[in-house]
């Protein structure tokens, strides 16, 4: 049995209460469920003695410019042992939109969740350090959002004197 | 490098900093810990990092890098272009190694098309991929060398890069910036001409390589500067996200094109150099005896490559070929279609992750079926890997923040994206 | 500035000084390598042993702007850097040049985003503008042959009156 079909029903053994959608699309697997779960899933699927994903490659989020449900968390995490690539997604709503932070798990996931709140606004709750990534601190808007236009929003950023 | 008082601090840079109670006053330096302003414009800081340190006398206390002084906003500009536009941009991502952010964006949208290029073209990314990966070890290693005093080297290194270069030039006309893979095979065939200077090079390049190694690793200087100097543990680089090179130091046997092989690296006889001691100085090997691997890595493929066509032919996914659209009706057509609007994909999301120089480079795609990507994440290697320097050089000495910001290798340009 | 002081007033001999003194700082052009992207790397092959930047008497690139007299900006200046750019540009003691390399220096570029100066001639006086994404090296050394002339022909004396930390007027362009 391959690792790929192994993963879902021992996460649904776990979290028998849990709706996980399942999407494998080009053979790119991705698990979609809660956004409360995270911080549960994400420890038993690094802890467990077949999965070990012990590596966090990339924290991000979508934005759908949709009124429900409008950022999407994106995880990708590796296994080492496994060679297997994994995706998990939550989503968040626009009002408030925050998740709690995976750092307690992948400590990597620090600046990829830094970097997320910074384009997106996204918070973490528990993150040790969440603070303005490439942006100056003083900052006042989320870039990667979809209303936010290309070229910026005039003033926003200053310049030196001539 | 200049002393900082606390208005030129943010203060939730300052509240990074200083983690726990401190008696730290920011004018008298030589009684109390002080904070040391190291970048954006400094020599050893390859671009623009910058990192702040607070210093107890010489030793580093803790320390911030600060992110962000090339934030180009490249996530931004990819959802208002198409796909081909973007193949530029990713020239500039890793400015060391073009060719190889080229192949790894084109298998990417290739994956999300559901499309693979001819074997010939396979062969002359790996080719170029290859060389990519020799050109930006070279100047990793020849700017490590600088930063602790051999500019010997650096220039050596430079002298054997501009081989390379020239090689480029003739493959693709540019000689940096290449631009050189298109979705569905590459822009244009590789000359014979091209392959000639290929195979002088790595001919003589052995024997380049041995004379500069002769020069670092008998040195007292560069080996005692870099030996025990910025230490992580196997399980510790794991945590912190490493890849590459820098994993590989740690004696993690983690290589993208043997974990999940990719082009037809699978069907290549090629080592992975791990060292164990997790310092500096195993960066630096791990460097060094890549660079040959990849010199035996292109004389394979210089081998095999079959002879044959360079672009899919799927005129509905791929640009057509240029003499085609200036004789064909239908051609022009799709020509005009792909560059105006885009080809459209699927619905759906997909990751494709490559062995770059630098470590894992990665693109996330989210397409809605539009021309141009609905959201693009670059999961940039030089980025996970400076996540890491804070920790790495607690405890050590200033001089040695510079050896251990070039044993890591980043690239601001992929790193602040 | 006790040499231009001495050359304000013409005649053979300040001529002839003048000449011999725009010879001597032609010939010894003291870059800033302010690299901050892609062409920097460019700018490291034209210090490297193919393009040597020495025989134009430019190879003693100095991190310290009190040393300097030309700055070469090579790459995408943000908005972010822009401040730090200004600021290395104002150390530099007076005459000092600027050259913009490559296009997103000059213009923006390639990259019309909400992070990038769209040319930094917005806060700069820029006195070379280099195109090419990077340019190759051969138009560097173009660039910095460009900025000899300049320094020839202008007079000694021209330096002179300059206000502390204001941009300096060249003759032409």
């Amino acid at each position: 049995m391959e690792i790929k079909d192994k993963i879902v029903p021992l996460l649904q053994e776990q979290f028998p209460e849990t709706n996980f959608e399942v999407t494998d699309f080009r053979g790119d697997l991705k698990i979609k469920f809660d956004a409360s779960l995270i911080v549960p899933v994400g420890n038993f699927l690094k802890q467990h003695d077949e999965l070990k994903f012990n590596m966090c490659e990339d924290v991000t989020a979508v934005d759908w410019a949709t009124k429900k449900k409008r950022f999407t968390i994106i995880y990708h995490i590796y296994s080492l042992e496994n060679k297997f690539r994994l995706r998990l997604a939550c989503d968040v709503e626009e009002n408030h939109p925050h998740i709690e932070s995976v750092v307690p798990v992948w400590k990597s996931a620090n600046w990829y969740e830094r970097e997320t709140y910074d384009m997106y606004g996204i918070k973490f709750d528990n993150h040790p350090d969440l603070r303005r990534m490439y942006m100056p601190e003083e900052y006042e808007y989320y870039p990667l959002r979809k209303e936010y236009p290309l070229m910026g929003i005039p003033g926003d950023l200053t310049l030196p004197k001539k | 490098m200049e002393k900082l008082t606390k208005d030129d601090v943010h203060p939730s840079i300052v509240k990074a900093l200083l983690d726990q109670e401190t008696n730290i006053t920011f004018e008298d330096a030589l009684e109390n810990e002080m904070i040391l302003n190291m970048g954006p414009q400094h020599p050893a800081t390859h671009g623009v990092l910058r990192v702040l340190l607070r210093l107890d006398g010489e030793t580093i206390v803790a320390a911030v890098p600060d992110l962000g002084y090339l934030h180009r906003g490249y996530e931004k500009m990819a959802e208002n272009m198409s796909f081909y536009e973007f193949i530029p941009h990713t020239d500039r991502l890793d400015y060391i190694s073009p060719p190889a952010n080229n192949t790894a964006f084109c298998l990417a949208v290739e994956k999300l098309y559901g499309i693979e290029a001819p074997v010939r073209a396979q062969y002359i990314r790996m080719i170029m991929t290859e060389l990519a990966r020799i050109t930006s070890h070279l100047v990793a290693v020849g700017s490590l060398a600088m930063d602790v005093g051999a500019l010997t080297v650096f220039l050596w290194c430079l002298r054997e890069r501009e081989k390379v270069l020239n090689s480029y030039d003739i493959i693709c006309g540019a000689r940096f910036t290449t631009s050189y893979t298109r979705i569905g095979g590459v822009a244009a065939d590789m000359p014979d001409e091209a392959i000639v200077i290929i195979k002088d090079f790595i001919a003589q390049f052995e024997e380049k390589l041995d004379e500069a190694e002769r020069l670092l690793n008998t040195n007292r200087i560069f080996v005692e500067r870099l030996e025990g100097v910025g230490v992580i543990s196997g399980e510790e680089a794991i945590n912190m996200g490493l890849t590459g090179p820098n994993l590989r130091g740690s004696g993690i046997d983690h290589d993208l094109r043997r974990a999940n092989p990719y082009m037809l690296y699978d069907q290549m006889d090629f080592k992975v150099p791990v060292y164990n001691e997790g310092d500096s100085l195993a960066r630096y090997f791990v460097r060094a005896d890549e660079l040959r691997e990849s010199c035996k890595i292109i004389l394979q493929c210089l081998d095999k490559m079959p002879k044959g066509e360079i672009m899919l032919n799927s005129p509905k996914k791929v640009l057509p070929r240029k003499t085609e659209i200036y004789t064909k009706m239908e051609e022009l057509i799709h020509d005009f279609m792909i560059v105006n609007f885009g080809v459209k994909p699927p619905v759906g999301d997909i990751y494709s992750a490559v062995e770059n120089p630098k470590g894992e480079l990665g693109f996330y795609i989210v397409s809605k079926g539009e021309g141009h990507p609905w959201k693009m994440k670059i999961r940039s290697p030089s980025f996970c890997n400076l996540q890491s320097l804070g920790g790495l050089i607690k405890g050590h000495m200033i001089s040695d923040v510079v050896a251990i910001i070039g044993s890591l290798d980043p690239v601001m340009g992929e790193a602040d994206k | 500035m006790g040499l231009e002081a001495k050359l304000m007033s013409d005649g053979f001999l300040t001529t002839t000084i003048d000449a011999l003194v725009g010879w001597a700082r032609e010939s010894s052009v003291w870059p800033m390598p302010m690299g901050i992207s892609c062409c920097g790397i460019e700018m490291m092959a034209v210090a490297g042993p193919k393009y040597d930047i020495a025989r134009f008497g430019s190879e003693v690139m100095r991190f310290t702007p009190r040393q300097c007299d030309v700055m070469l900006v090579a790459g995408t200046v943000t908005y972010k850097m822009s401040h730090v750019v200004k600021k290395i540009y104002d150390q530099m003691p007076d005459p000092k040049w600027v050259i913009a390399m490559g296009v997103c220096t000059s213009t923006g570029g390639m990259y019309r985003s909400y992070s990038v100066v769209q040319g930094i001639d917005h806060f700069l006086p820029v006195d070379i503008y280099l195109a090419g994404c990077p340019p190759r090296p051969d138009n560097l050394l173009n660039a910095l042959m460009l900025i000899q002339d300049k320094i020839k022909n202008t007079k000694a004396r021209e330096f002179q009156n300059i206000p502390l930390l204001e941009p300096v007027k060249v003759n032409g362009n």
